[in-house]
């Protein structure tokens, strides 16, 4: 067996700097912990945390507008020093944000947080997903009832759905996410969302269980009978012809095809 | 025949109807191309767009040349599928490491100019560049740190950078003049000892003095036009080295579309100077 190879000055050198820059007690090098020392050190330290943040609140701009800047900021630090980015388009900064406010004692208060936070990045997704042409409703709607019912619709590639048992996070977010008068009282009652951007911007409707359990069937590769039968065990009573008909015009479909298994 | 460029400036989203709208003759634009490395979209719609109408260049901040590890395979392989997309008429890089061990600092951070370092970043400029399948700039970084432990000086560290992996420079004028200020020495000097062949692009930019340490430390922030002092030193480059592609780089505290693009006929004014064009 061999030992492993002593790490080269520079790799040194790194791992001791970039200990300074979040956890300055903690660093052994004598060289770097000199480095620190400088006043100077600070513009590298304030850089890499404002950038960070800085992400953060572009890309959780819901969350930074319940909480105010402030808190959302402070929350943030929190977060950075505990989850650097992993990949330098910070775009896609943040993908734990929602389960650490989950656990962030200061949120405790605002247990609808991290949900709105899901959102955010549910919008996030949807926005740098692949460019694809939204199924035409017409193509559907030409197709025979038994020939409809085998078929298999994929869900567009910027869609994506959510399903809160617990709050009104779809009330929440959507009153949060673009300016505007808050709107009236809100009901305390499940809800879901749909996030779609069959062309160049990210649109939003809501979404009922029925609803959210036919996309998860469709994205799963259920034929659109399955995915009705897998609508219908969470509401008994689904009326398919208008969840179809805004599912499609919302553009939550990509691509249809047709099987032979009747 | 390749296309000649001038002046260009820095493009932000805020300003792409304007960039869009603009006639100005051989204006380009540069880019981060961290924010573009996405799947689909309106970010890559606008850029196509732009670059239906100007020549785009590619200015990286992430590759994380000098960390003592190759860069990010993921990384690179999404910045050459964006330059196969885009094909820009620059790509460039910074002399500065910021990836370490997973982790993305934002930031360009320093290092010990020693041989191991150069043989490293030697390494990972030829890896780039045989990726990218095209010669890259790397650029001289702003510092405030008294780093003891360098073994080469900037310039000639530069020079045997480019002699062993055939990179050119990309030679940022204000990075020199903050470096100058904040560590001591004369950005005259460094100036007059930049290897002119090399440069393949030129950085203008604004800086800030320290919100707590005044003057005594000034930032590459970046959110100020071009100083005085900085327009100064790019005259005396471009006397002694003949034009070269010059960039108004701003990335915060934006001002209207406008007030850039008289900074940038400024530049231009200083390529077309005679003296200049007979270089």
């Amino acid at each position: 067996m061999m030992n492993p190879p002593t790490p080269g000055a520079l790799t040194r050198f790194q791992d001791a700097f970039a200990r300074a820059l979040l956890a300055p007690a903690a660093v052994q090098d004598d060289g770097v912990a000199a480095l620190a020392a400088q006043p100077a050190f600070a513009v590298y330290r304030n850089t890499v945390l404002k950038a960070c943040i800085d992400a953060l609140q572009a890309n959780y701009p819901a969350v930074a507008r319940l909480v105010g800047e402030e808190w959302f900021r402070a929350a943030a630090a929190v977060y950075v020093r505990e989850s650097l980015p992993t990949d330098p388009t910070l775009l896609r900064y943040g993908a734990g944000f929602a389960d650490f406010l989950e656990r962030f004692e200061p949120a405790a208060d605002l247990p609808y947080l991290p949900g709105v936070a899901r959102l955010d990045r549910l919008w996030t997704e949807a926005h740098a997903a692949p460019d694809q042409e939204a199924l035409d409703p017409a193509a559907v709607a030409r197709l025979a009832p038994d020939a409809l019912a085998s078929s298999i619709l994929r869900p567009h590639a910027a869609a994506r759905w959510a399903w809160f048992a617990d709050a009104p996070i779809y009330t929440i977010w959507s009153r949060n996410r673009a300016d505007g008068a808050p709107g009236a009282d809100l009901d305390w009652q499940p809800e879901g969302a749909l996030l779609v951007r069959p062309r160049d911007t990210v649109e939003w409707i809501a979404l009922d269980a029925a609803g959210y359990a036919f996309l998860d069937a469709c994205a799963a590769g259920s034929t659109l009978a399955g995915a009705a039968q897998a609508a219908l065990q969470v509401q008994d009573d689904v009326d398919f012809t208008p969840l179809m008909s805004t599912l499609l015009e919302a553009g939550a479909f990509g691509r249809m095809s047709l099987t032979d298994n009747r | 025949m390749t296309t000649v460029l001038t002046a260009g400036l820095g493009l932000k989203p805020q300003h792409y109807d304007a960039a869009l709208a603009c006639p100005a003759e051989g204006l380009w634009f540069e880019v981060h191309p961290e924010n573009y490395l996405v799947a689909g979209g309106p970010r890559l719609a606008w850029l196509e767009a732009i670059r239906a109408r100007h020549p785009i260049s590619l200015h990286g901040v992430a590759l994380s040349l000098a960390a003592d590890a190759e860069p990010d395979p993921g990384h690179l392989a999404r910045l050459a599928g964006l330059a196969h997309r885009i094909q820009p008429v620059l790509v460039s890089e910074h002399l500065a490491w910021s990836t370490w061990r997973g982790a993305y600092h934002p930031d360009l951070l320093p290092f010990p100019r020693t041989d191991e370092a150069l043989a490293r970043i030697a390494a990972n400029v030829s890896r780039t560049q045989d990726t990218l399948q095209r010669r890259i700039a790397i650029e001289n970084p702003s510092h405030y740190l008294k780093l003891v432990g360098h073994a080469w000086d900037e310039i000639d560290f530069l020079k045997e950078l480019a002699r062993r992996t055939g990179c050119g420079l990309l030679l940022d004028v204000n990075n020199v003049y903050v470096s100058a200020r904040n560590l001591g020495h004369s950005a005259d000097g460094y100036i007059d000892a930049f290897p002119g062949d090399l440069v393949m692009e030129i950085h203008l930019a604004g800086h800030t003095p320290d919100p707590n340490l005044g003057e005594a430390l000034l930032v590459d922030s970046h959110d100020a036009p071009v100083a005085p002092e900085v327009w100064a030193l790019y005259e005396r480059l471009i006397r002694r080295i003949g034009a070269r592609p010059t960039l108004i780089e701003r990335d915060d505290n934006l001002p209207e579309f406008a007030a850039l693009l008289s900074e940038r006929q400024r530049a231009d004014a200083v390529l077309r100077a005679p003296l200049a064009m007979a270089a």
